[in-house]
Order: C-alpha cells, then structure tokens, then sequence
C-alpha cells in the first residue's frame, strides 16, 4: 500500500502538505480566516459514476470540480481538498494512474491543493471499481450570504450555457444504450467564472449547480427553499441541439439531465444584464442566457411557457431517468 | 431540429386553434377520445387545453400499453425474474408499477433479482448470445407498435440457435380495446370521436378501423405525436362531426400508409396467435384483444417454459384507474389523485408511466386544479 501511495498518489498530487506525509495536513490560517473578514466554507461529495471515463472527463476531475463548485457556489474560494479512494480489488493501475493525474490536472486548473488523503481496498465484487469522495474547504468573505431561501420575486434566473450536457454525454457510453455522439461532458470548475460574477453583481441572491436531477430539480429545491414560483421560458434555453435529439429520441427532458460545469443564477432583475454580459466574457459563460424569473406562487411551482405557446410544470425527476416504451 | 420543430411551431397553433374555435358549433360539445397515452402526453406537455374551446372534451383511453396490463401479469413478471438464474429484460417504464402488495419490478432488483432495462429487444438477444448460462426472459407488452420487434427477436433467436431466450408475453390490440370500450356500453362515456394512434397505424393501417366509422358512425382520425397533428386532428375529427360524416382519415400522411407495413403484419401473423381472451386493467375480460406466441415459436414462450399462472388480483378499490382508461372519469376526479398517490408513490398505474393519464396531468398540468 505504501507504494502504491508513493508510486501512484505523491507522484502525481504532490505538494508540500501531502509530501510531509503525516495523517493530516496542517494549514495556516488564511489571512482573511485570522483577521475575522471571512468565514470557513465546507463540503463533502462522493462519486460512485459509471462509467468511469467518458467524454470530456473521469471519475478524477470530476471528483475535483464536483466539490470545487459546490464551494464555489457560496460564492467564496476553495482552497484545499482532500481526497479518498475506495478501489475494488483487482482495478487496474494504469486506470488509476490515469484517474489520478487527470485529478491532479483538474486540482491545479482550479487552482486548488489536495492536500491529504486516504486509499481503501474491498474485496472483488463489493464495490464498483473505484468510488472516490472529495471534501473540501474554502474561505468566503463575511459580505456575502448566498442562499437557496433567499430568491425574491421578480429575480432573474441566469445559466452559464448548454444544458444537460453531461447526463446525455454518459447516457451515451452506457453498455445498453452505446449511442454515436459528439456531446462531451461540461464538467469543469466554476470557481473562477463565480469569482467574476460576484465582482460585477455583488446582490446575487443565490448560486446553485444543477448536477443530478438537472436544472429542473435545483429549480424546484431553490423554489421551495425560499417559497416562490419560477417560471421559465423554453424559447431561452441554451441547448445543443444533439442534446435535444438525444433526449428526443431516449425520450427524456433535458431539464433533468445532469450537469457538472453549469451555475444557476438568481439575481435582482437590475443587475441581471450586466451579469449576463459578464458571464458571456468567460470562456465558461460564452453561451450564457436568462432564462426565466422568479415569481409569487403559493404552491411553489415550477412552470415553462412553451414556444408552442401553453404552459406546463417543470416537475423533479422521480427515481431513475427511465426510457419511455414507445 | 428537423421534422420536429415544424411540428411544434407556435404561430402554426395559434392558427389551428383559431379554426378550431371558428368551427366549433355553438351550443354543442365535442367529446373527443385520444386512445394513445402518447397522444395524453403531448396534449398534457404542450399545455393543448389552453389552446382549445371549453367545447372540446378530450377524453383519455386506454392506450398506454403500462396502464392496462393488470396487476396478475406485473405479479407473474416479478415472480419469473426472482426465479433462479434468470435475468428479467424490461422496458424501462414498467420497472415502477406495483403488482400486488405494491412490489414493483424495481423493489424486486432491490431484493437481488436480475432485471435489466433494455432499449430494444436486440439488447435481449444479445444478452442471451453473451450469458449462455442463464435464462433471458424478455417482458414484452406494448401494442401492435413493440409487437414486430418481439417477433423480430425470436426469429433472430431461431437463427442463432439461442436456447436461453424467452419471451412473456403480453402485446394487445388496439382495435380489439377500442371494441371492448364500445361493447361496454357504459352510459357515462360519451364519444364523438377517436384521436387513433398513428405508430399503431403504422405497422397496421388504417382497415381496421372501418368497423367503428361503419357500425358505430364513429369518425376516426389518425394522428401523429407532435403538438400541431394533434390540433388538426381534433379539427379534423370536428368538421367531419359538423357534417355528419363518420370515416377513416389520416392526419399522420408523412408515415402512416393506408395498408399499414405488410411485412410487419406478415411476421406477426407467423409468429403470434390470437388469444380467445385476455384481462385488461379497466376494461375487464376483453375477448381476442390479445397475442400469444404461435405454437411453431412455443420453445421462446416463457409462459411454456416456466409454467406461468396468472391470477386475476383486484384493484385498490380507492383508485379510479379502471375509469380513467375508459374514459368515464378525469384524473382529477379520483380521490387518491396527488394526495395518497404521485409519480413518487403510485397506487394505480396511471400514475406510473408518463403516458399514463394521472401522471401526464400531475407533471405537467396541475396548476391548473
């Protein structure tokens, strides 16, 4: 084990918290942390995904911009990860190896360390391969509160691009389905997006990743969270249009497939065109659009009016995602 | 995206409905059934009832294939894939209706049983070519849509040599529900016309329709999926209403042919035989609504092979299912309806498949109650 750990882990994460091989990293306080300007952010992700490399990525950046972006969506700066693998017996090394370095690619493109980890061995057949679980922890400054309870009616409701991306991209490269296409997983690290969309709308009332159950499940949790309707215009959506054949065709809704590189944004409305236009300069946001606003409702609903001109409820996904007969 | 935006423009809908309200009748409703959850789908997604007069009944039948297969037959599906060294092939919207006691295929695989959702019926005989050491069971159900690929399986099985492939199956008969519907003759239904499953008629045309247009003076549409051939459908249905005509006509001209696809009639024909009689949920007992496997195939009938029994299990008597397929009662009428019964726990399995009429209404209309 402890050469795995050299030959596989130190080679590829290496920085100076994890080269002092202790059970744990021992960190200075960030400056704002000591001069009481910010506060501690948190958060934990586990990855159990198959398979475990599609297009656009694998279990290891995913696993980095899974829970980079969680704490990005606090609008802060993650700072440090860590990271624990759990491997099936007999789970070739030169998978890992390749898992483990495209890790350390995404931990350095998000500007973040790992910085201490741990690695398990179970048994064939009790596990999946590989399950990997990140924790993270960042700093965000004492200014901001972002909140799924705090959407105000008459918000605008921004995204950052395409939708659905990544659920069709690994629907795709599943055995059963095994379907020709060009999609590619979004997932990536939104820190860096985040920071620029703080800077030019500061009253951004609430920041969410639409990963599993899609858009249309975050929409609803938010909704809910703060008591409000949204309604959504289908005519905005940004979408690929291999998406929408794919989902055409598999008969299933993009608004509940999942994503891993999207930040919904609820702003006031004033300041949503300059967020917009924000966003847009990123090479993250480059298709960037406002696709709905919030609204009073009292049951909560989340509604679309449809570019063939009726209305109907933007529901969450129940269970699995199952293909429809005919 | 091709051959589908046009079908879903806005501009064209507001037209149709501008006709739609020109042509209604004052003084007169039109009691118009879409037989195909399909068809219950698109009206519930595109929000269609916005769009049409107060006139305008849409009444939902009993055409998704999920909603009227009867509880006996889910129970017998999930007793066949606990069977040792089985693996249960599935579409995937049968996984979550309940059987009996309210087990599901999908609380089933939970417990350890192998059951696999499948796109196709070709993932089943691929399964079975790969895992010769086990019994491939294919749960077919649908109607006369799903019905040639099942045959196409077996025939694919014959030529490989596949002794490990079988079927369960359970295809229906789209005229056959409709005559069971008609011969039912419940008081509280009333019909002007029938909105006809365009995928049905495409594999059988549309002869076999002439039977309600001539002993019933039913209009007959066939219509296609899409937002905009179910509008001109209903126009269609509503002038040949307005002028006392009662004939076969087909909206879906762009894949529906009048004598339907002859080699998927021919397989089916070699393949299945009619059954004398078949249990459907909401409209009971229906006589030769039915397929079996043609005796020539009885080695790929799992109900052969594995001695199924099938017992008739009563419905919960709260759930207005059995209306709703026959169209006497609204979703919303059933008193479980979004409160003891939703997509996330469904009593009746209207709520289950979302071609089922409770769940096209729950997902996507209910802020219209």
């Amino acid at each position: 084990m402890a050469q795995l750990i050299d030959d596989v882990f130190a080679a590829a994460l290496g920085n100076p918290y994890l080269d002092q091989k202790n059970d744990q990293a021992v960190i200075d306080l960030p400056e704002a942390l000591s001069q009481k300007k910010g506060r501690l952010i948190l958060s934990t992700d586990s990855f159990v995904i198959s398979p475990l490399f599609f297009p656009g990525g694998d279990i290891g950046s995913l696993a980095v911009h899974g829970t980079v972006n969680d704490l990005a969506m606090s609008g802060g700066t993650p700072l440090y990860l860590t990271a624990g693998f759990i491997l099936e017996e007999g789970f070739p090394l030169a998978d890992l190896q390749k898992i483990v370095h495209s890790m350390a690619q995404a931990a350095e493109e998000a500007g973040v360390q790992i910085v201490t980890g741990d690695t398990k061995v179970v048994e064939k057949g009790k596990g999946d391969g590989l399950f990997i679980n990140t924790a993270g922890v960042g700093v965000v400054p004492q200014t901001l509160s972002l909140s799924g309870d705090k959407l105000q009616v008459g918000d605008a409701v921004l995204i950052n691009g395409t939708i659905g991306d990544h659920g069709i991209s690994i629907l795709s490269q599943r055995d059963a389905l095994g379907f020709e296409t060009e999609i590619k997983s979004d997932s990536s690290a939104l820190n860096g997006l985040i920071a620029d969309m703080i800077e030019s709308a500061p009253d951004i009332h609430c920041l969410r990743d639409p990963t599993r159950g899609g858009v249309a499940a975050t929409l609803n949790e938010v909704a809910q969270q703060s008591g409000v309707g949204i309604v959504l215009q289908e005519k905005a959506l940004p979408l690929k249009s291999a998406v929408i054949g794919a989902c055409e065709l598999l008969g299933i809704d993009p608004l509940h497939s999942a994503n891993e590189g999207k930040v919904l944004a609820f702003c006031p409305a004033a300041q949503a065109e300059a967020l917009l236009a924000c966003m847009r300069q990123h090479p993250l946001g480059q298709e960037a659009a406002l696709i709905g606003h919030v609204i009073d409702d009292p049951h909560h609903f989340v509604q679309m009016e449809t570019s063939f001109g009726g209305r109907r409820i933007v529901d969450w996904l129940v269970g699995e995602q199952l293909p429809r007969i005919c | 995206m091709k051959y589908i935006d046009e079908f879903r423009d806005g501009d064209k809908a507001q037209n149709l409905a501008r006709a739609i309200a020109h042509d209604a009748a004052p003084g007169r409703d039109y009691y118009l059934m879409e037989f195909c959850g399909g068809h219950t789908h698109a009206i519930a997604r595109y929000g269609l009832e916005d769009l049409l007069p107060k006139s305008v009944r849409m009444i939902h039948g009993p055409g998704c294939p999920v909603c009227v297969l009867p509880i006996g037959r889910i129970d017998a599906a999930i007793d066949l894939a606990q069977r040792p060294g089985v693996i249960l092939c599935s579409y995937g919207d049968m996984l979550r209706v309940p059987g009996s006691g309210q087990k599901s295929l999908l609380k089933a695989k939970a417990e350890g049983a192998d059951i696999r959702v499948v796109y196709s019926t070709l993932d089943a005989i691929q399964l079975a070519a790969q895992t010769p050491d086990k019994e491939i069971i294919f749960f077919a159900i649908g109607f006369e849509t799903t019905t040639p690929p099942t045959a196409m399986a077996m025939r694919l099985a014959a030529q490989k040599g596949l002794k490990n492939f079988s079927v369960f199956c359970n295809h229906v008969l789209t005229p056959a529900a409709v005559r069971g519907l008609l011969a039912s003759s419940d008081a509280r239904l009333r019909l002007d016309g029938i909105i006809g499953p365009s995928h049905v008629s495409a594999v059988i045309g549309l002869k076999p329709y002439a039977e309600f247009s001539e002993d019933h003076h039913l209009p007959v549409v066939i219509s296609g999926f899409e937002p905009l051939d179910v509008l001109l459908s209903v126009l269609m249905l509503m002038r040949q209403v307005n002028e006392g005509r009662a004939e076969i006509e087909n909206e879906y001209a762009r894949a529906v042919s009048h004598r339907g696809n002859e080699k998927a009639q021919q397989l089916m024909a070699e393949m299945f035989v009619l059954r004398d009689s078949f249990e459907w949920r909401g409209l009971g007992v229906v006589p030769n609504s039915a397929l079996a496997i043609a005796p020539a195939y009885q080695d790929f009938d799992a109900e052969q092979r594995f001695a199924v029994q099938t017992q008739t299990v009563a419905d919960n008597p709260a759930c207005d299912c059995a209306e709703i397929v026959r169209g006497i009662k609204q979703p919303k009428d059933c008193k479980l309806f979004g409160k003891v019964c939703t997509p996330e726990n469904p009593m009746g399995s209207c709520m289950v498949s979302s071609e089922g009429a409770c769940a096209a209404y729950w997902s996507y209309g209910r802020f219209r109650a």
